[in-house]
């Protein structure tokens, strides 16, 4: 295994290296180092394309011009990188990289975490239901997602998504109610063609689902809640205790008991521990240090609870309280995040248009912790929802098909004759082995993602590496360009390699031949 | 002379399973007597999405090429793309209206500010898309198609190099590379710009052409023309490549579609098309700051990359159907009645 994984690693770096050499000569080509001279008049422009000349060693050959960045860049590995300098700006690469870096990867990780779990559960729902018109309308909409062009919508976003959400949130007085009517049918049809069943449920489901929409809504419109946006204690017992009820039904069913008292207690606690929690939050500053710590201490008091719960299966109550404590965990944060948000659109600096179109933080925002967040998370909207608009299509239409595919297979044939019921077939037997490919899939959409990323973060002024690498492209500074494409590479190849590496260990039929 | 389909099942041997008998009695009384390539055409034709995509875009294509005029040959629309006139609404908003009665006027999709026919403007876009979304898909299908070839024929270190190659090329993002490229390659045509975008996205068909020929070649056909004397050349693309023709053409669709959304995307950050020639990326890139005065400048060119990407991806999706041998066309329930009956007929 591990001489495989050397061997990958050499070739990989070694096809690396012949790429920065080839694109390095192709930049040298395509870039015009003298663009800003062009069009000057100044009398001695000589001297500037003369001083330019030397500032960027261009009367050397490039071929030895790369070897020299190379060299610089080899530093790297005994802690004297030299990526070169942004001549236009006369900034040093290593620092520009420094923020782009952060702010790339908190653009791509949210992203393809949300984009990988909704991708999943409608891929597999849409391969459950084959050929009905849920199947149809998530086909139709995955094609739709794979055309949009990324640019297009994230026009369409700013617009909507912020400024006249904006708008709205300044002054929420609704016009007329048929939009509202509108997406809560929409609502109710999209949960009836999920949710499926005879006709007598699939009208239940239409019923309920619509109305449960409604009624959210006008209470979110009635109840000034838009002003004043919170979860509140209510929220989290009655968000935990339908949680609970929804991971029992998806992991052993609701008729296993000792799974649900396992889970509604573990969302009791958290709501016990809601104000205690409060008052930690208020008296200790907090940072990701704690917030990471006291996600363990709850992990590892749910799973606790799931083993004290004993049963034939106690890891699989311990399985099924673990995800539930990630949401009340998640639910608790979101909580106190909202808890700034009446002091956040107030200050001057956002003076009450909180969605953000542009940059990755506002600027002059002082606060703790949590204000700090709500701000990312406010900037970090829109481009999310560009970047995951796409990168959901691929997974759903890759879960669709690998689900469909496996429930073909024979194995799943005799664990229904065994008598077991469809959701066991479907959540163990099924859908576990749908999602082993996945493994190698989602790496190669990463890369998609960077490339994405490229063009969300310019168009929302979103201070990363694609930003990075168009401005230079713009501006002809090599240096930085190279450096972007430097990284990128690495970044590939390790994904490339974990995927290799995960599939090897979760594919027991993967022969790994040195 | 009739060649059977190898996947039919005989109705008669699992009377007690009635629906697949009924899927396999109704296919293959329909594929009773055809050749292959008449079956795939046949699954095509009746793939409905595919269908309304290949009328879709023959009809874009169509009147994008005919109301501009390709070249000298002039078209029909009165106006071009470059050329300015007064402004006829205010703010050159689209003069069509649909009150009686229904007349388009002489600026459906509106103007810009300079007073540039917006809908000029759009069919000129969409001609030039659409002929780079063309060149890029023939490109890569040369390139990817020799590549996966040589290298799933002869494997050895022949494979090796082109698979570090293809390695080498997908490391990173297609739009890096390609905004790279097509800085190099600005100032000149369109077409310059489809050849070098080529280049840059055959690497998922080489590797699938690549699979298909390593299987293909230990096939008893490839042997017997072996033994008769043909030469590697030969075998690959007059024995081999026939067989490896269904990957080759869904797979090269696929691209296409992908091919019109980052030449768009290249356009819209300034390293696809340069102007004076327009293309629907660019006229989104220099309008998107007009969308809250002038929106239907930003709208028809979006509109037009949508509509060709979806019409390809669904022609795409029905050449997948309709090569794939275990793609089995649901009946329609009037006809699993059909079948069902006749079933039961023929028991009595």
């Amino acid at each position: 295994m591990l001489k495989f994984i050397l061997k990958r690693l050499l070739s990989t770096v070694l096809v690396l290296l012949v790429v920065t050499f080839v694109l390095y000569l192709l930049l040298n080509a395509a870039l015009d180092f003298f663009w800003d001279l062009r069009s000057s008049t100044s009398p001695n422009i000589e001297s500037l394309y003369e001083s330019r000349r030397r500032l960027l060693d261009l009367d050397t050959p490039a071929v030895v011009r790369y070897f020299k960045w190379l060299a610089g860049v080899g530093g790297c590995a005994i802690g004297q990188c030299d990526l070169g300098i942004a001549w236009k700006s006369g900034q040093e690469v290593t620092s520009q990289l420094q923020g782009a870096i952060v702010n790339t990867i908190k653009l791509i990780s949210a992203a393809t975490i949300i984009a990988i779990v909704l991708g999943v559960a409608v891929g597999m729902i849409s391969a459950i239901r084959q050929y009905s018109g849920f199947d149809y309308f998530i086909t139709f909409v995955s094609f739709l997602l794979y055309s949009l062009p990324v640019f297009w919508v994230a026009v369409l976003l700013k617009q909507w998504g912020a400024i006249e959400i904006n708008n709205f949130l300044s002054d929420p007085q609704i016009e007329t109610w048929l939009p509202i009517i509108a997406v809560c049918l929409a609502m109710g049809l999209f949960w009836m063609g999920a949710l499926g069943g005879s006709r007598n449920r699939r009208l239940i489901t239409f019923a309920a689902a619509t109305l449960i929409t409604f009624v959210t809504i006008y209470y979110i419109l009635a109840s000034g809640w838009l002003q004043q946006p919170r979860i509140g204690i209510v929220g989290v017992v009655l968000i935990g205790a339908g949680t609970a009820i929804v991971m029992t039904f998806l992991s052993t069913g609701l008729r296993n008991k000792r799974v649900l008292y396992a889970t509604l207690t573990v969302a009791g606690i958290g709501a016990l521990l809601y104000m205690p929690l409060q008052y930690l939050f208020y008296y200790q500053e907090m940072n990701w240090l704690w917030m990471v710590g006291l996600l363990v201490v709850a992990i590892v008091i749910a799973v606790g609870v799931g083993l004290a719960f004993k049963g034939p299966d106690p890891w699989d109550t311990a399985r099924t309280t673990f995800f539930t404590v990630l949401v009340i965990a998640v639910l608790i944060f979101a909580d106190r995040v909202l808890q700034e948000w009446g002091r956040y659109s107030a200050h001057p600096a956002i003076n009450n248009r909180p969605i953000a179109t542009i940059g990755a933080s506002a600027p002059n925002v002082a606060g703790d912790f949590w204000m700090a967040n709500l701000d990312s998370f406010t900037h970090l909207l829109l481009p999310s929802i560009a970047l995951i608009l796409i990168s959901f299509a691929s997974y759903t239409r890759y879960t669709r098909g690998s689900m469909l595919e496996v429930m073909g297979q024979d194995y799943i044939r005799t664990a229904r004759a065994k008598g077991l019921n469809e959701r066991t077939v479907v959540m163990r037997h099924a859908l576990r082995n749908a999602l082993l490919p996945l493994a190698s899939i989602i790496p190669v959409d990463i890369i998609t993602m960077v490339g994405g990323a490229v063009i969300t973060e310019t168009i929302f002024g979103w201070n990363g590496m694609g930003k990075l690498f168009i401005d230079s492209m713009h501006r002809s500074e090599i240096d930085p360009i190279m450096a972007y494409i430097v990284i990128t590479g690495i970044f590939a190849i390790i994904a490339n390699l974990v995927a290799d590496f995960l599939y090897a260990v979760l594919d027991p039929r993967i022969r790994v031949n040195a | 002379m009739s060649i059977r389909n190898d996947n039919q099942t005989p109705t008669d041997e699992a009377q007690d399973i009635p629906a697949e008998v009924k899927d396999n009695g109704i296919e293959a009384k329909e594929t009773e007597g055809l050749s292959q390539g008449r079956i795939v055409l046949r699954k095509f034709l009746r793939h409905k999405g595919a269908m309304i995509g290949v009328i879709v875009f023959a009809f874009i294509a169509l009147f994008a090429y005919s109301a501009l005029g390709i070249g000298p040959i002039p078209g029909w629309w009165i106006h071009n793309h470059t050329s300015s006139g007064p402004v006829v609404n205010p703010g050159g908003a689209p003069t069509w209206s649909l009150s009686e009665p229904f007349s388009l006027g002489e600026h459906p999709f509106g103007q810009d500010e300079i007073g540039r026919d917006n809908f000029a403007m759009v069919m000129k876009g969409t001609q030039i898309s659409i002929m780079v979304m063309l060149i890029i898909g023939a490109v890569s299908l040369v390139i990817g198609t020799i590549v996966g070839a040589l290298a799933g024929y002869y494997r050895g270190w022949i494979d090796s190099v082109l698979m570090r190659v293809t390695d080498g090329v997908i490391i990173l993002p297609t739009i890096v590379v390609g905004a790279i490229l097509g800085k190099l390659v600005s100032g000149t045509s369109g077409a310059m710009l489809g050849v070098v975008l080529g280049a840059v996205l055959w690497t998922s068909l080489a590797r699938l052409v690549r699979g298909e020929f390593m299987s293909l070649r230990e096939r008893e056909f490839v042997d017997s023309a072996r033994v008769a004397g043909a030469s590697d050349f030969r075998i690959m693309f007059k024995h081999m490549l026939p067989n490896a023709m269904g990957v080759i053409i869904v797979n090269t669709t696929l691209l296409m579609s992908q091919a019109i959304v980052l030449e768009a995307a290249l356009s819209y950050l300034g390293f696809g098309i340069q102007p004076p020639d327009v293309s629907l990326g660019r006229l989104i890139s220099e309008y998107q700051t007009a969308f809250a005065t002038r929106p239907w400048l930003f709208w028809w060119p979006g509109l037009f990359i949508i509509l060709i990407a979806l019409c390809v991806n669904f022609i795409g999706d029905g050449l997948r159907d309709a090569f794939d041998p275990r793609m089995k066309t649901i009946p329609s329930w009037r006809k699993m009645k059909k079948a069902e009956r006749m079933a039961q007929k023929g028991a009595k």
